[in-house]
């Protein structure tokens, strides 16, 4: 399997000093996904930006994975409703101009 | 700079302990934290505030000089230094004065506050917030790349819109989001493209699908029809005794494949075979007789 676009887990614990067991626990929260090659465990590129996320949100704020969790689904509705909001108020202002 | 009261910031009183400190910054930072408050620059400024006022107020020392010198705390150092030099002269000390504080070490002074020189665990960088963006494209303006500028909070970006783009398809614009916090870097601009379909094609990917009508002769002997594609008219033949709901594959002429130029998917031509319809007399003659040698 290709390591393109693949980040090692070891050193990313090192960079945010949090333990392996955490991107474990991100995986069984359906958080991120943890690739195997060759004995080595891997995250795409893509969830780094989460992950940092997650551990700012557990630092700054000393809340636990489930919060976390909940934290991020919260985000994720209000994301969606803003990017809804936005486009009914664009079409609104078709009408109005 | 304004003297900025940290005890109000955080809404606590000048008594208050180690442990009221952390909760008010706690609940605080709940509430305005930058993560829970995407592209709210209100928000960003207040959680700015609460940390820097939690920098100060956790740190008993700093919060010391805080409380001696008020809206001068942040050159406790200097003064402090100065009221040593003046006791030193007193007692007919001369020498060269090692301590004149320069500007430079003031913001040397600021920074180790603020953690500008990365000493304090508490004080993170945060990224920029990400920008959401939706961009309305109309299918026929993604068959081909084209460059295309937006204007995202004020900036104007330019874009390359590479062809085959897909409806719904997210792409992650590095740095032209947000600002980033204590040094932090930008965030990204997260486009999302809806791309409106007013074909007659129906797309599934890099494939096109479409009708072709056929008359009921053509369907039955074979001929030539002219089909309209994305790049424009094609010839196809359609063979003799071809049924209604016949597929067929015209290779490479579909939708182009993102970012794999020179490379299309394929257009499939549904037929539909139109019956005629007013027919004459001598038309139901013929269509009788055709009809009664097919019966035999």
């Amino acid at each position: 399997m290709s390591k393109e676009n693949l980040i090692l887990i070891e050193p990313l614990c090192a960079h945010y000093q949090v333990e392996m067991s955490l991107f474990s626990e991100l995986q069984d929260f359906g958080i991120i996904e943890i690739i195997t090659i060759e004995d080595s465990y891997f995250i795409h590129e893509d969830r780094i930006n989460v992950v940092e996320k997650v551990v700012r949100i557990q630092k700054d704020l000393d809340i636990n994975l489930e919060g976390v969790d909940t934290v991020l689904n919260l985000l994720d509705k209000i994301n969606d409703l803003q990017t809804q909001l936005n486009t009914a108020k664009n079409k609104l202002r078709l009408y109005e101009d | 700079m304004a003297f900025i009261d940290y005890y109000k910031i955080l809404g606590i009183e000048k008594k208050s302990t180690q442990s009221d400190i952390k909760k008010a910054y706690r609940k605080l930072a709940r509430k305005y934290h930058p993560d829970l408050n995407p592209n709210d620059k209100e928000a960003e400024k207040k959680f700015q505030e609460i940390n820097e006022a939690n920098e100060v107020l956790s740190d008993t020392e700093n919060r010391k000089k805080y409380d001696k010198y008020g809206k001068d705390w942040k050159h406790a150092d200097e003064f402090d230094k100065a009221q040593q030099q003046r006791q030193q002269s007193r007692k007919g000390y001369q020498g060269q004065s090692s301590s004149n504080f320069s500007e430079s070490e003031y913001s040397d002074f600021f920074e180790s506050m603020f953690g500008g020189r990365g000493n304090r665990g508490g004080n993170v960088q945060f990224k920029g917030q990400d920008f959401h963006a939706e961009l309305h494209l109309d299918l026929k303006d993604v068959y081909e790349t084209h460059k295309r500028t937006l204007t995202v909070n004020g900036k104007n970006i330019r874009l390359t819109i590479p062809s085959g783009v897909i409806n719904g398809q997210i792409i992650r614009i590095k740095g032209h989001g947000g600002e980033g916090l204590n040094g932090g870097p930008k965030g990204d601009l997260i486009l999302k493209f809806s791309i409106a379909n007013h074909t007659d094609f129906k797309r599934d990917k890099d494939n096109l699908y479409a009708t072709a009508d056929i008359d009921l002769f053509t369907a039955l002997l074979g001929g030539e029809i002219t089909i309209n594609t994305f790049k424009g008219k094609v010839k196809l033949k359609v063979k003799p005794e071809t049924q209604s709901g016949t597929k067929v594959k015209l290779k490479g002429k579909g939708f182009p494949v993102y970012k794999k130029e020179g490379k299309f998917g394929d257009l499939y031509i549904t037929y539909n075979v139109k019956l005629p319809t007013k027919l004459s007399e001598k038309e139901k003659e013929l269509f009788n007789e055709l009809a009664k040698l097919r019966s035999k």
